[in-house]
């Protein structure tokens, strides 16, 4: 019996290890509240990436959009394009704010990596990623149609994310005015 | 008690001596060794112990990284977009060492708003931000939000 | 369409898992032989597709199949091929494909190799690693599909292979540290088996042993290459980092060794049973684990793979499944075993046992601290880490009585020994290690340093007793019949003694400095002059940067080294190409930091003495256990003996 009891204790210690090991995994460290939710894109105004045209906030107004900040130094923003570029075909508005970059490399990273953007504003100095409380590239927000951010998510964008955090908010946001 | 019965007596008393030695070990290794991450925003509010071996990080604040110009002293400062804490270091940074990255510092707090680092450590991939001082950015935002009374 | 089949052999693959586990063991209850034996047709056909599968991932490697996301992510177009080979394994997904493929070759060797076995237990261990390939298939095609397409970027280069990875050593790293993992599971087939079927053959450990051995071999050369790689590739002269990825490596190695030194005792004395298959059950257990840490994002590593919370929680539950059946069924039914004799206190059988318990405790300890800020994190204390400080403060004293104990245990008679027989016999041995270090150290080094003594005297004890050992074993039998398996052992004790010895020196006098140079200024280190010569630029298939020119010299050595900084076109990472001036007792490290103003340049100086017999011992050892699994009884077999049948309680 006693020797029976013995036994049991590897498991008993595995066990409690799993248990660690469970809460370990629900600790996610992508989730990041974010202030600017809520609030009206900050007023900027930037050369686009592709013409003469200027990026402000009136660019974006008019649906709901999603605003990826990305940079053609950034490796883990190719991780995110082909997901982009694939929302970008089924009809997804995308703009983009390019990051810290030199604009010459930024296109020749879209040639490579593809081009899902309406329109690209070329933020060379940060100072408008600053006020947008950018923490790196990438980053993706979700503006709705009045140019209020709804929802701001830190890191590469996936499918699961997508589907979990974007697709009900931006049912709802467009139904709304 | 007979033969049989005193050797596994030793053998018990001796497994269990192991491990309680084992253990005290164990723990007082961990007691010496662990270093617990404070923000710049804890740091401030004087939560991190002074003099004593700790991990503080945050996002290097661009144009702050300065180098001496005989050896290789340099300080930058950090910052979790609510406080600022100025890290000195003398020796070689890290590839990834970047401006508007996130590190992590290993080193001595000397008061609020100054720490001397043992080591500065940056993550592989250059856009991958150590968690501690994602989850010090996200409270420090947080707080902004709700003020503390 | 490459990339199709692939995916279609991997599902077949997956069929044929089902098939091993599920036909067989029918077979088993309604007592078909049939039905039995078809589990030959299943390994095969399962290591068939997989095969085809790996090739297939491969193929699209090497003709840069973009339409393939991991391909696209782990290689471009500027890779050498031979790099391309290895990208195949560089991300999770393909590394997952390896883990599977290396278990289907372990699979079919066992099913080869096993013909003599009785058949109770060699379907069972077919059907048991059947079970585990099935759910690291699923898990594959579940989580991990390496064969996901994209047809949106077209004129794609790729994304390329971490630079870091981009090195000859890591063509061998990751796959033997699998073959080490992978292997493990047979030997964990073993133990379940004989748990399942409810005794244990007198033969069993015989038949356990070379294949543990194999695995062991492996993964101990894996863990050599990783550490010789991370010392030359990460540029700061350290090649143990205790880093959870390492220590993923490194526990079930410790495991493996004891089990190894346990399945000797049951092999020899059928003693120890129980110990024998629970060491068995964790060493891949600790595989297991190791995978579960490094992959699911739990705990944050310098090397850990990209993070998906789905993965995680699949391998958990794949955990709790595989280890905690596993540790419940041996709760359960180790009863049934029981030691044939007592264990003599002081005798070689005991010496094994406790030598077990020393590394199945060092292994605790090491699992203690890697698990640790997850522990405080889930508890909600905060954000902590545990440094190397902690591990060095526990591991190394635990290591003393490991290293005096390999050197008693070898002189000591399986039945029993008396303590004073054995001061007798060695007490030449325990004078010399103590004496012998004191003196190299005062000659040579002219102070001695009480850490590096410790761990010569440890290492000249081991070295002296093998040596004893060895002349006593070349009376008795003469040159020619000491026996495979006597030289293996030999070997791999020596190699342990010089790994440390290794260790002791470079870290107790080892030399670092940091400091500011230009070319044309020059440094002191250890009694040689270094000579910053010149730069230059730099130019790669997939990289570009700066080159210098350092000269190291003395009065009797002259050389020169280029250390590198590189800059990886894709992701604009920047990478030190460190230096190294080897010789034999000694290595000169030069690594280049950081480009200051006015051409000069950060660097760093390192002077390791006797560095390298950390990997030489490690070498050594491999290569006793491979000395050791050439024994010619592993290799011929005669009819089963008696099963081990005891009364139950």
């Amino acid at each position: 019996m006693k020797k029976n009891l013995w036994r049991m204790v590897p498991f008993l210690i595995f066990m409690v290890l799993a248990l660690f090991f469970w809460r370990g995994l629900s600790l996610d460290p992508h989730e990041v509240p974010s202030a600017q939710v809520g609030k009206a894109l900050p007023a900027f105004k930037l050369p686009t990436l592709e013409s003469d045209k200027i990026f402000t906030p009136a660019v974006l107004r008019g649906h709901v959009v999603l605003l990826n900040v990305w940079a053609s130094w950034c490796a883990a923003c190719t991780e995110e394009q082909i997901f982009l570029m694939e929302l970008a075909q089924k009809g997804v508005v995308i703009y983009g704010l390019d990051y810290k970059d030199h604009p010459n490399d930024a296109k020749a990273w879209l040639e490579e990596w593809g081009n899902p953007y309406r329109s690209i504003g070329s933020d060379r100095d940060g100072k408008v990623s600053i006020d947008l409380g950018v923490y790196g590239a990438p980053e993706t927000f979700l503006i709705d149609k009045t140019g209020v951010i709804r929802y701001r998510h830190v890191g590469v964008l996936t499918k699961e994310i997508w589907a979990r955090e974007f697709l009900m908010r931006i049912k709802h946001w467009e139904a709304q005015a | 008690m007979n033969a049989a019965r005193k050797k596994k007596l030793m053998m018990v008393l001796l497994i269990l001596g192991v491990i309680s030695v084992v253990t005290a070990l164990v723990l007082y290794a961990l007691r010496q060794n662990i270093s617990l991450f404070y923000s710049p925003t804890q740091i401030a509010r004087g939560e991190a112990p002074t003099y004593h071996a700790i991990r503080v990080g945050g996002m290097v604040v661009s144009g702050s990284v300065l180098r001496d110009a005989k050896d290789l002293s340099v300080h930058f400062a950090v910052t979790d977009y609510s406080h600022t804490l100025v890290i000195m270091y003398k020796g070689i940074l890290p590839d990834l060492f970047r401006e508007r990255q996130g590190i992590v510092a290993e080193g001595m707090l000397l008061d609020d708003h100054q720490f001397i680092a043992t080591s500065v450590l940056a993550k592989h991939d250059e856009n991958y931000m150590p968690p501690e001082v994602k989850d010090a950015l996200a409270r420090a935002e947080k707080e902004k939000v709700k003020p503390r009374l | 369409m490459i990339a199709e089949i692939g995916l279609f052999s991997l599902v077949l693959a997956l069929l044929f898992a089902i098939l091993l586990v599920a036909v067989p063991t029918w077979g088993l209850l309604v007592e078909k032989p049939r039905l039995i034996n078809a589990a030959r047709v299943y390994v095969c056909g399962q290591f068939l597709f997989v095969a085809i599968s790996y090739c297939c991932l491969t193929a699209c490697f090497l003709n840069d199949d973009f339409t393939v996301i991991y391909v696209l992510t782990n290689s471009s177009l500027t890779l050498p091929w031979f790099y391309k080979l290895c990208a195949v394994w560089g991300g999770h997904e393909g590394s997952m494909l390896l883990w599977v493929a290396i278990l289907s070759v372990w699979m079919l060797a066992v099913n080869f190799f096993s013909r003599e076995l009785e058949r109770a237990i060699r379907i069972r261990v077919l059907v048991v690693l059947g079970a585990l390939s099935v759910g690291f298939i699923l898990f594959l095609l579940a989580t991990s599909n390496p064969f996901l397409r994209q047809f949106q970027l077209l004129k794609s280069t790729g994304r390329d292979l971490n630079p870091l990875l981009q090195d000859p050593g890591f063509l061998f790293h990751p796959p033997m540290l699998y073959m080490g993992y992978v292997g493990f599971s047979v030997a964990f087939a073993f133990a379940i088996a004989a748990l399942w079927l409810g005794r244990v053959e007198a033969s069993w450990a015989k038949w356990t042993r070379p294949w543990t051995l194999a695995a062991w071999c492996c993964l101990t050369a894996g863990i050599t290459l990783g550490s010789w790689w991370a010392y030359r590739e990460l540029g700061w002269g350290g090649w143990w980092f205790w880093d959870p990825v390492e220590n993923a490596s490194f526990m079930p190695w410790l495991v493996g060794t004891a089990l190894l030194h346990s399945l000797m005792v049951s092999e020899k004395r059928q003693q120890l049973m129980a110990w024998t298959l629970l060491l068995a059950i964790s060493a891949f257990s600790l595989s297991l684990v190791g995978t579960f840490l490094v992959r699911s994002g739990v705990l944050t590593s310098v090397h850990a793979f990209a993070v998906d919370p789905s993965r995680g929680l699949y391998i958990l539950i794949f955990l709790l499944v595989v280890i905690g059946g596993s540790l419940l069924l041996f709760a359960a039914r180790a009863q049934t075993l029981q030691n044939q004799r007592r264990l003599a206190v002081v005798s070689r059988a005991s010496a094994l046992l406790l030598n077990s318990v020393f590394l199945g405790v060092a292994m605790l300890t090491v699992l203690m601290g890697t698990v640790y800020p997850l522990l405080i994190d889930g508890l909600g204390l905060g954000k902590l880490s545990v440094g190397a400080p902690y591990f060095n403060t526990v591991f190394i004293p635990l290591m003393i009585p490991v290293f005096i104990l390999m050197g008693v245990g070898v002189h000591l008679h399986w039945q029993g020994d008396s303590p004073r027989r054995l001061f007798a016999r060695l007490n030449k041995e325990i004078v010399l290690s103590f004496i012998l270090p004191a003196l190299l150290l005062m000659v040579l080094e002219k102070k001695i340093n009480a850490g590096v003594y410790l761990g010569l005297v440890l290492a000249a004890w081991v070295l002296l007793s093998s040596a004893r050992v060895f002349w006593t074993r070349v009376k008795q039998r003469g040159m020619r019949d000491i026996g495979p398996s006597f030289i293996g052992m030999v070997m791999a004790h020596c190699g342990m003694a010089v790994t440390m010895i290794g260790i002791a020196v470079s870290s107790g006098y080892g030399l670092q400095d940091d400091v500011k140079m230009a070319p044309g200024s020059h440094a002191m280190l250890a009694g040689y002059t270094i000579e910053f010569i010149s730069e230059s630029v730099l130019t790669g298939p997939n990289y570009h940067g700066s080159r210098a020119r350092f000269l190291i010299h003395n009065a009797h050595h002259h050389a020169e080294i280029f250390p590198e900084k590189r800059i990886y076109d894709v992701g604009q990472m920047a990478m030190t190409d460190s230096a190294i001036d080897v010789t034999p007792f000694r290595d000169i490290y030069i690594a280049l930091g950081e480009p200051l103003d006015d051409d000069a340049w950060s660097v760093r100086l390192y002077y390791k003495p006797f560095v390298r017999w950390i990997w030489g011992g490690g070498f050594l050892i491999v290569m006793g256990g491979l000395c050791a699994l050439s024994h010619r009884r592993y290799y011929t077999h005669k009819k089963p003996l008696p099963s081990l049948e005891a009364p139950t309680l």
